[in-house]
């Protein structure tokens, strides 16, 4: 073996155990969803269950009105994503092509609640919510979700808006075209690949999202995966094997949004990162 | 590459253009010259409405908690208390506990998370085949919901059957007995940091790994001419052109450590007598548990002014280095 092999082989390696020590929390998750209830508190632990079943499965989505939560879910997180982009899109496109009075101001009130941890306004968040009726209604959760999310998207979208050719839109303004028609004709269909890689990053946020629903949603009605989940754990102590099969029903998803995007995801990524 | 264009990527670069002023349906009325002026606000407000009530108005709203005794009950009026909820944050062991127990999160996770998310992307970017699959691989437990990680590490950590006891028991006899690792302080802690590990390594080495590769490859070409050797040209050439990056990838782990809650709120719950809470956990627990909101928007606000700090203090002493 040449060193050349050698060292290959060493990266490989390395690599291998890396990933190996990745995916074993994710990989006995799975295991323990896919053991009867009885074996879960057995030692050893075992990785490959000799007796594997996707009754877990089954009983998750049956029990406790799991399909309200996994609807809620999605509907909070679809209805956040679609407005959310469109918002931050025409947020970006006003940063992007104009100059107006304020422009600098609103800009840096967006940039600095990037700085400030989300979480810190859940007081007021709360008492405003109690204040417009939005408590414990998905609504509550979409706006503030969308408010979240909002300055990110807008950050994003807006440096990548500034990077386009402006030809075209100069063309559509030499034949009479306004700004509406050059924003929904040209600069939205330009922009596929940063609106999709906003929209996924926007869809996970509000898929995942957990303090504030926790905070704001009191019945089962209105409950999200997350929350859901976070609550089934504290109810069902011991029944792992059933926390673990709702917590993989809610991942599957993201998993499947993240592999089938992934070029898009790295994109969004490191968009901001290689700026600076 | 460096902190030049950084100025300019946050600077307003539109900020030249000349506004041409083009029929609105609204703008009609008006003279061509105010439609134009118009035009940006119109895209601007629907957005900004929402974000101005959901987050700014928040904002502002929970520096006024801060200053009162905030009575939650329909009718009850809050006393103007003046600094006495930051005086209360700044006089209670607990939020001092909670403080260390941030700052220890900080500094057990973002040094470990930079340096091993350097070395996969190194690794990562020395080969061809695979790395994609390598790269997903390592990014999973970035994308899995923070609720279901913390829940599992709570199952892994857990007293009796948990994997870590095994493993560390029954497997390579380090441990003398199974031990409640939730339970005691510097166990639960590291266990927390260990999830924070686990869960953000993929992000740096993802966000590394594209700056890696976007290097111009006669860069590398020339550093390996020179005859410097692998790591060499990793330190000597690779990583100094990385420092912008490595600014970018430290500040934001800073703040996110700073953030820390979910972990925390579903591992420990703050117990024993909290004193495993982080700042983020004490300040909800007050005001949600104990309803004291005050108490909790004084600890969020001087919990900011930290982050806030910490970001310019970063940025200022670390440019500096990174300027070439």
């Amino acid at each position: 073996m040449t060193g050349a092999q050698g060292r290959k082989a060493a990266i490989y390696g390395a690599l291998i155990g890396g990933a190996v020590l990745a995916a074993l929390p994710l990989v006995f998750m799975i295991a323990t969803a896919l053991k009867a209830n009885v074996y879960i508190i057995e030692t050893p632990p075992q990785f490959f269950p000799t007796h594997p079943t996707l009754q877990n499965f089954v009983d998750a989505w049956s029990l406790n009105s799991f399909g309200v939560f996994f609807t809620n879910s999605l509907a909070v997180a679809i209805s956040t994503t679609i407005l959310s982009v469109l918002l931050s899109a025409m947020m970006a496109y006003a940063f992007a092509r104009f100059a107006f009075a304020g422009k600098t101001l609103l800009f840096y009130s967006l940039l600095l609640t990037l700085m400030i941890p989300g979480l810190m306004l859940v007081i007021p968040q709360f008492l405003l919510a109690k204040t417009l009726g939005l408590l414990d209604s998905r609504q509550g959760l979409v706006f503030v979700y969308i408010a979240s999310s909002l300055s990110l998207n807008t950050y994003l979208l807006r440096a990548f808006f500034e990077q386009l050719p402006r030809e075209l839109e100069q063309a559509v303004q030499v034949d009479g075209g306004g700004h509406l028609v050059i924003f929904t004709r040209i600069v939205l269909p330009l922009s596929t690949p940063a609106l999709a890689t906003v929209g996924i990053f926007t869809f996970l946020y509000a898929w995942d999202e957990f303090p504030w629903a926790v905070t704001a949603i009191n019945t089962d009605a209105n409950k999200t995966l997350p929350m859901a989940i976070a609550l089934f754990q504290s109810a069902h102590q011991t029944q792992w094997g059933l926390v673990f099969a709702a917590s993989l029903i809610a991942i599957v998803p993201v998993i499947v949004v993240f592999i089938t995007f992934q070029r898009y995801f790295v994109r969004g990524l490191t968009a901001g990162a290689l700026k600076i | 590459m460096a902190s030049s264009r950084g100025a300019r990527a946050v600077s307003l670069r539109g900020a030249g253009e000349a506004a041409l002023p083009r029929p609105l349906a609204l703008g009609r009325l008006l003279g061509p010259r105010a439609r134009g002026r118009l035009t940006p606000y119109v895209f601007l407000a629907p957005g900004y409405l929402v974000f101005a009530t959901f987050m700014l108005y928040p904002l502002a709203k929970a520096l006024q908690i801060s200053f009162y005794h905030w009575q939650l009950m329909p009718g009850r009026v809050s006393q103007f208390v003046g600094l006495a909820n930051y005086a209360a944050v700044l006089h209670d062991p607990i939020s001092w506990v909670a403080l260390r127990n941030t700052v220890l999160y900080a500094i057990g996770t973002v040094p470990t998370q930079i340096v091993l998310g350097l070395v996969v992307a190194i690794l990562l970017d020395s080969i061809v085949r695979l790395r994609v699959f390598f790269r997903t691989l390592y990014y999973l437990p970035v994308i899995t919901s923070w609720v279901v990680v913390s829940i599992l590490f709570k199952y892994v950590f857990s007293s009796d059957a948990g994997l870590a006891n095994y493993v560390l028991h029954d497997v390579l006899h380090i441990l003398p007995g199974y031990i409640g690792w939730l339970q005691n302080v510097p166990t639960a802690l590291f266990a927390i940091g260990l999830l924070g590990v686990w869960k953000g390594v993929g992000w740096s080495m993802l966000i590394f790994l594209a700056a890696l590769q976007s290097i111009p490859k006669e860069m590398r070409e020339a550093a390996a001419v020179d005859g410097a050797g692998t790591i060499r040209s990793y330190t000597g050439v690779i990583i100094p052109l990385m420092a912008p990056v490595m600014l970018f990838v430290l500040v934001l782990l800073v703040i996110g450590s700073f953030n820390v809650f979910i972990s925390v709120y579903l591992m420990t719950g703050g117990a024993p007598l909290h004193q495993t809470e982080v700042l983020l956990s004490y300040m909800y627990h007050q005001a949600f548990d104990y309803l004291d909101f005050g108490y909790g928007a004084a600890l969020s606000y001087l919990l900011a002014a930290v982050i806030f700090g910490l970001s310019l203090l970063q940025v200022r002493f670390l440019r500096r280095e990174v300027e070439y």
